[in-house]
């Protein structure tokens, strides 16, 4: 029986479910010591003085270092001239910047010394927005950059103007998709123990190989004396990819102390210290005309960088605009964008990561060109698609070739699932009682970008490569241990990886092991994002199992005295084809792979390993349709959701349930998006979402049950046909709630509201129509 | 420093504290049980909710000389027939009620603390009660299910479920 599209239970639960999991603030090496550092207050700011005295003196404290106790130090990865230091030397640029630490006996003793360090501050004009940011006499943030605080400036290279003349319509929206927080529940930590072997640092990393490539050369140490490990990590949504300060303070503490030290942020530290997502303010507009066919289309993207130019920050709106048209064959598509660092937090990969941009605001324009020509929602979506004979489709973007879809169908699925035609007559009945609550339905036909990636595509981002890693080794008694590169957060790669090595070799799921996240153990690997695990990793486990079982295979034909080609593997053994009474247990084989005595000649001991990068000739290109009813209330302007229906197509599904888990959790972050979330700073740069008190995450009462369905088109491009779900729901639900809303608000002539509608924004525009 | 005295898990404890320990930190940090998590420091995400004299408190908001005298069961403290596990930790399983298990838990012990005062709760009882936590992975439906299964498991002989 086929594991791969079967409902497994996860092997990482019963650890986690009785508390004994491995979380790295549960960790407690012996002589430990804890770092606390001291933030930055302004958004911008010369750092006069740093006075420490006091809190050397204070008990319990081993040091404390500013950046002059630090010199010579080579700054972390960024745009020259433009990069972070561990702590900040002379300029703090926001507010959570780093600029001393403490260390201490313990965490209470480290966070008494640092309300002891006093920081002399001489303000520096601010720009929080980018309004003020780009605006003519603005500070500059960097000298060394040459464009002032715009830091890359891509204009569009056709010019549609012609194409939207021609157009019968034309419309135009500025949509403002607003800055959001991660927030996984697990904030950032690290324990760094540097020994007289060599330095093991335990983080909270998505990626620990990466992590490991730039900690080592940072610190000028070789690679086999850096060892970095990610145990059971809480979360990370984008967030655990980046190179925090504080992940490369540890090591040079630890050493300088000869201790290992622990940092554990707290809550308040993660709100300003871990980047953010999204902030990207699009200005578009569409031709189309009277049956709704859309002819042309101009996107114009302002990417907010915060503080320091990140490399993934500085690709978002690029791959925003690759994505620009959607599900659609549009004949002119023209996009252009530039970035701008602010004095706020730096923005870096969100769940979805410049791809839920995209299809907000194009599915944004689906509905907008319905409401202006009369025709439904749907409809317009219909007559716009790029039809499933049509791929590959070659985009507006010659190098960006959408793989295989079938938007149609998953679009009708969506619509029988909401059962969309008796929504729409209700709300029609409804809209015509003002006592009752105003309905809307929102469409989201959403389309991705995923399965990172081809060679290349990573590399941009500072990785060292885009293949994934996996290595199959079969111990002597014919158990398994899978290593991979892609080290998980909570997507169960334990459990998926499983049941694809388990397929493959025949051999029981529960003998088989999967080890992730050590670079001392894991030969090498990339990491976890970008909607890649099953597409990478699970293909890499796929061809390396696939090479150990036919090597397996030649053992066994020659216990069995039998052609290898006649070997099949399964149910933890090996037969011969025809002869059903003829089998060797893989234990057996597993055995005699490492007897030479028992082996054919030719045929080395211990050959029963292999290892396989897999390369990717393309992206993967997810697809679906969402739907989404909500109900507005008339006084309060209060949002509910009454039904969302969520119809995803990401190719082979390895395990529905965890699929099911990954989409449930994608739509909950893109809802929150749409209704709750948003950090805020006030004009000068201080934030004012510091706090889970004011950063609204939902919680149970503030989200919908879901309704799922899927379609399935095979990615053409791995071996497993799988398209990646990681992101799907964060990508495709924004939209369909927002366009829900807007639908709802119809009658006041509503067009667009930018997010998060809260029920003040809904009031507002109620109030503001009427 | 304040000697405190208390039950963990069906064990006594006796340590010394300053006055501004928190409970959470007592029990993690002291006591070694790292299975109750901090995820804000501010009682918002819930993570570190454990059983107080048996109602669910968050502990990163109750000072460990607050629970002196008293008794706290926290996931460690969960025993069941299901391999060991409690039925609502069997539920989170069964359902898919958990992906990182950070807030895990917390979420355990917070649905432990509902069906002790509602055997019998409504789907919307189940969000009422665990509003208090926070989940960043699952989007809370398959938290709910997971409850469900917890709590349709009442014909079942549990008889030897229980806190330490």
């Amino acid at each position: 029986m086929s594991l791969v599209g079967a409902r497994v239970l996860r092997t990482e639960d019963p650890r986690l479910l009785v508390g004994r999991g491995t979380f790295v603030d549960d960790l407690d090496p012996p002589h430990g010591a804890f770092a606390s550092f001291v933030s930055g207050s302004h958004p911008h700011a010369r750092v006069v003085s740093i006075d420490t005295a006091a809190a050397v003196r204070s008990p319990g404290v081993v040091g404390v270092w500013t950046a002059a106790d630090l010199p010579d130090l080579p700054d972390l990865p960024g745009l020259p001239g433009m990069s972070r230091t561990v702590l900040a030397a002379d300029v703090v640029r926001f507010v959570g910047e780093p600029v001393a630490v403490v260390v201490a006996d313990d965490r209470a003793a480290a966070a008494d010394a640092v309300a002891l360090v006093e920081v002399r501050y001489e303000p520096l004009p601010a720009v929080a927005t980018l309004a003020a940011a780009t605006a003519a006499d603005a500070p500059v943030l960097f000298p060394a950059s040459p464009t002032g605080n715009v830091i890359t400036d891509a204009p569009a290279e056709s010019d549609v103007a012609a194409e939207l003349e021609a157009c019968a319509h034309r419309a135009s929206l500025r949509i403002v998709n607003q800055r959001c927080a991660p927030v996984p529940i697990e904030p950032t930590a690290c324990v760094a123990d540097w020994g007289p072997d060599g330095l093991v640092l335990w983080a909270t990393t998505q990626a620990p190989h990466h992590l490991r490539n730039t900690l080592a050369t940072w610190l000028d140490v070789p690679q086999t004396r850096c060892r970095v490990i990610a145990p059971d990590v809480g979360g990370g949504f984008g967030a655990k990819i980046n190179f925090y300060p504080e992940l490369f303070a540890a090591p040079l503490l630890s050493r300088m102390t000869g201790r290992p030290v622990k940092f554990a942020q707290t809550r308040a530290e993660a709100m300003t210290q871990m980047y953010h997502g999204r902030d990207q303010v699009h200005e578009v507009e569409v031709g189309f005309d009277d049956d709704g066919a859309i002819r042309a289309l101009r996107l114009d993207v302002t990417q907010n960088l915060g503080a320091y130019p990140d490399n993934t920050g500085l690709g978002l709106p690029v791959l925003t605009t690759w994505m620009a048209a959607g599900c659609y064959r549009i004949p002119a598509v023209a996009t252009s964008y530039r970035t701008v660092v602010t004095n706020t937090t730096p923005v870096a990969a969100y769940r979805g990561a410049g791809r839920p941009e995209a299809t907000y605001t194009i599915e944004r324009v689906a509905d907008l060109v319905a409401r202006r020509t009369g025709i439904d929602p749907a409809e317009v979506r219909r007559r716009n698609f790029i039809p499933a004979s049509a791929f590959p489709f070659t985009t507006h973007n010659a190098p960006v070739v959408y793989d295989s879809g079938d938007f149609h169908l998953a679009l009708a699925e969506c619509l029988r699932l909401l059962d969309y035609d008796a929504r729409r007559a209700e709300q029609g009945q409804r809209r015509r009682d003002d006592r009752a609550p105003l309905l809307g339905i929102g469409l989201s036909s959403w389309l991705e970008l995923a399965g990172f990636g081809p060679n290349g595509s990573l590399e941009g981002f500072g990785h060292l490569a885009s293949w994934e890693s996996a290595q199959i080794r079969i111990q002597p008694d014919g158990s398994v241990i899978v290593f991979s590169g892609s080290s998980p957060h909570g997507q169960g790669h334990e459990t998926v990886l499983a049941q694809i090595a388990a397929d493959e070799l025949g051999v029981s799921a529960d003998r088989i092991s999967v080890r992730m996240g050590d670079t001392s153990t894991v030969l090498q690997g990339i990491g976890t994002m970008g909607s890649r695990g099953v597409v990478t990793a699970g293909s890499a486990v796929k061809v390396a199992s696939a090479r150990v079982v036919s090597q397996a295979k030649v053992i066994a034909a020659h216990l069995l005295e039998a052609a290898p080609e006649d070997m099949v593997a399964a149910d933890d053994a090996f037969g011969v084809r025809g002869a059903p009474d003829r089998e060797v247990g893989w234990a057996e084989v597993a055995r005699a792979s490492f007897q030479p005595l028992s082996l054919p000649p030719g045929v080395a001991p211990g050959s029963l390993e292999e290892r396989f990068f897999q390369e990717s000739p393309n992206f993967s290109y997810p697809s679906g349709a969402y739907g989404c009813v909500v109900s507005v209330d008339r006084d309060t302007g209060a949002v509910t959701i009454e039904a969302m229906v969520l119809v995803d197509d990401c190719g082979t599904v390895v395990n529905p349930l965890l699929a099911e888990g990954q989409v449930h959790g994608g739509a909950a972050q893109g809802i929150a998006q749409a209704l709750f979330e948003e950090v805020r700073y006030d004009g000068d740069g201080h934030p004012l979402t510091g706090t889970l008190h004011d950063y609204v995450m939902p919680s149970t009462n503030d989200l919908p049950d879901f309704t799922a369905g899927r379609t399935v088109t095979l990615s053409p491009n791995n071996p497993l046909g799988a398209k990646g779900i990681g992101e799907s729901g964060a990508v495709g639900a924004p939209a369909a709630v927002v366009n829900a809303v807007v639908d709802a608000l119809a009658p006041f002539g509503v067009e667009h509201l930018d997010m998060p509608l809260t029920p003040e924004r809904v009031w507002r525009a109620m109030r503001g129509a009427s | 420093m304040t000697t405190v005295r208390m039950t963990v898990n069906g064990r006594d404890y006796e340590g010394e504290v300053t006055p501004r320990t928190s409970l959470v930190h007592y029990l993690r940090e002291q006591l070694r049980l790292t299975g109750t998590h901090v995820g804000c420091d501010t009682a918002k995400c819930g993570a570190c909710t454990v059983l107080l004299d048996g109602q669910s408190v968050k502990s990163c908001n109750v000072l460990a000389v607050q629970a002196d005298g008293r008794d706290v069961t926290t996931v460690e403290g969960l025993t069941g027939p299901f391999g060991g596990r409690h039925r609502v930790q069997e539920g989170f399983h069964q359902e898919h009620g958990l992906q990182c298990g950070f807030c895990t838990p917390g979420m355990v012990m917070a649905a432990v603390s509902l069906l002790a005062e509602q055997p019998e709760p409504t789907d919307a009882e189940i969000r009422e009660a665990l509003q208090g936590n926070l989940c960043r992975c699952t989007g809370y439906e398959m938290i709910v299910r997971s409850v469900r299964w917890a709590a349709d498991q009442d014909d079942r002989p549990v008889r030897d479920e229980g806190t330490r």
